[in-house]
């Protein structure tokens, strides 16, 4: 019969094969900056290419580029293939690639010129801040746009990830980012003092919390089921765990601030809410993993289940370790350490870069026309030599951390402190030294996903799937 | 009305909310309908293969 309407596919596969050149420019940058840190020389004195202008080139080409660019392509196809119907407003989906893109370009401009509103993960200068917004908004606009066209008659759960995490991101974006500008390249927060500092970590905890887990979320419900062909081991959990993570979410931000100017018992409700959040975290974790019950066999042969079940066991050792960093105490001597570092990186290179790369090597031949990837031999290579140096990364992290953390607190007898501080500096060079390594790792396997999608796009062609054309709704 | 009985009744109502979406997810009622729901993502592979 008549098929004759298909999926947007175009803006898949742009934000796809864009999520893979970020995400080696990226984490490129990270290695870059890593190894400055061992030798400093290699900012070659220029101003640009100094570690306090690439480190924010770093943290936004991988958070908002790769992940963005992930976020985008997945959702995109997720909303489509789950409400069976064409992108709403197809030429507003367009104008958010080209848009996104432009942001990316900016950022990769000013940030190394020294332009930045000095907002951790949210240094860009408020002329993107509002190219930001409209772009957003016009996400926004497709997404919901396409959940109110539906097929289908229930909106499946990974769409109330994407759709939470689109919401969040917009408010917190427009909320954190009012500023007052001055000129056209500097601006000043809206805010003062221990509020703005409250606001800006209100917005980078949720940041994390929407960002890089809502969204990611997503993926994980709607790429398990359909790789390891099963559904979701539990739908009611999965109803649960998206309630759990809105309702308690938002409250965490505060344990980015403990022992500052912060009152105490803000301080203390975000290490409540932090504590909390292990259970909804964990229970999605489980809910993903179990999924393979029944198939454990799978995980053997399946590169691409390999990479999204192992995220999730990244994601509930970083959601396990988060919780317990957040305890006041144990942030006594986490906090302004490498072991800060470690726990992001376990969760963004464990969980969100994992995920990401499994979801792309699921949907990037289906995008193209193919069954399957060029090479599933290189999938597991790439598994492989991304999970080694993971490891390595944060193994080398939580012992430089914890060091750090032990040094700065020792106290002589005589009551003088027993390091100075360059001391715990030249202690952490070989940790420093191992993490280099485990980012080198981690760059080289995308390289190899880099080379696979490559040859992916040459045997294939750009096609777009044809939309079943369903039953009327509420059958 | 001050402000602060209006924070107290939203972390209240917030909290009485979660508990019943709890007992709606999990009453046995809804057993089947979030079982069909979770087959969702599957059901595109078997109406293309009808039409086809």
């Amino acid at each position: 019969m008549d098929l004759k309407a298909t999926y947007n596919y175009t803006v898949v596969r742009q934000f796809a094969v864009m999520s893979v050149v970020w995400g080696i420019v990226g984490m490129l940058v990270g290695v870059i900056i890593a190894a400055q840190l061992i030798w400093p020389e290699l900012g070659f004195n220029l101003p640009w290419l100094g570690y306090g202008r690439l480190r924010p080139l770093h943290t936004n080409a991988v958070i908002f580029a790769f992940g963005g660019s992930t976020l985008f392509a997945t959702s995109y196809y997720i909303v489509q293939r789950t409400c069976e119907v064409r992108l709403f407003a197809g030429g507003l989906a367009t104008f958010t690639f080209w848009g996104w893109t432009l942001i990316i370009l900016l950022a990769a401009i000013t940030l190394p010129l020294g332009i930045t509103s000095g907002k951790e993960y949210a240094e860009l200068e408020w002329p993107i801040d509002l190219l930001i917004a409209v772009v957003w908004v016009s996400y926004a606009i497709v997404f919901f746009g396409t959940l109110a066209t539906r097929r289908t008659p229930h909106i499946y759960v990974a769409n109330w990830f994407f759709g939470a995490f689109i919401l969040t991101v917009a408010i917190l974006h427009i909320v954190n980012s009012a500023a007052l500008p001055v000129t056209l390249f500097k601006s000043y927060s809206a805010y003062a003092g221990v509020q703005d500092a409250m606001v800006q970590w209100w917005y980078g905890h949720n940041a994390v919390g929407f960002f890089l887990t809502a969204g990611f979320l997503g993926m994980m419900y709607y790429f398990i089921p359909k790789q390891a062909g099963r559904p979701i081991y539990s739908y009611r959990l999965s109803v649960v765990h998206f309630w759990a993570l809105i309702f308690t979410y938002m409250w965490a931000g505060p344990h980015h601030l403990h022992y500052t100017a912060l009152p105490d018992w803000a301080q203390s409700i975000g290490m409540l809410f932090s504590l909390i959040l292990l259970a909804p975290s964990w229970g999605g974790m489980i809910n993903g993993i179990m999924t393979l019950s029944g198939a454990w066999h799978k995980l053997r042969t399946d590169p691409i289940l390999k990479f999204l079940i192992v995220s999730l066991s990244f994601y509930g050792m970083s959601t396990f370790e988060g919780p317990m960093m957040s305890i006041k105490t144990v942030n006594a001597l986490s906090h302004y350490t490498d072991w800060t570092v470690g726990h992001v990186h376990s969760g963004a290179l464990g969980w969100v870069g994992l995920v990401s790369m499994g979801s792309l090597y699921y949907l990037i031949p289906r995008v193209f026309g193919r069954v399957e990837m060029w090479s599933m031999r290189l999938i597991s290579v790439h598994f492989w030599v991304a999970t080694i140096g993971i490891v390595l990364y944060i193994a080398a992290m939580w012992i430089a951390g914890v060091m750090q953390g032990l040094m700065w607190r020792a106290v002589s007898p005589d009551g003088t402190l027993t390091y100075s501080f360059v001391e715990s500096v030249k202690a952490t060079y070989p940790f420093y030294a191992i993490r280099l390594v485990g980012g080198l790792l981690y760059f080289a396997g995308m390289l190899i996903m880099a080379f696979n999608v490559w040859k992916t796009v040459c045997v294939g062609k750009a096609s777009d799937a044809p939309i079943p054309l369903a039953k009327p709704a509420h059958a | 009305m001050d402000i602060n009985f209006i924070r107290e009744a939203i972390t209240v109502v917030s909290f009485v909310v979660f508990i019943g979406i709890l007992a709606w997810a999990y009453s046995p009622a809804n057993r089947e309908r979030f079982e069909q729901d979770a087959r969702l993502p599957f059901e595109e592979d078997a109406k293309m293969e009808e039409r086809s």
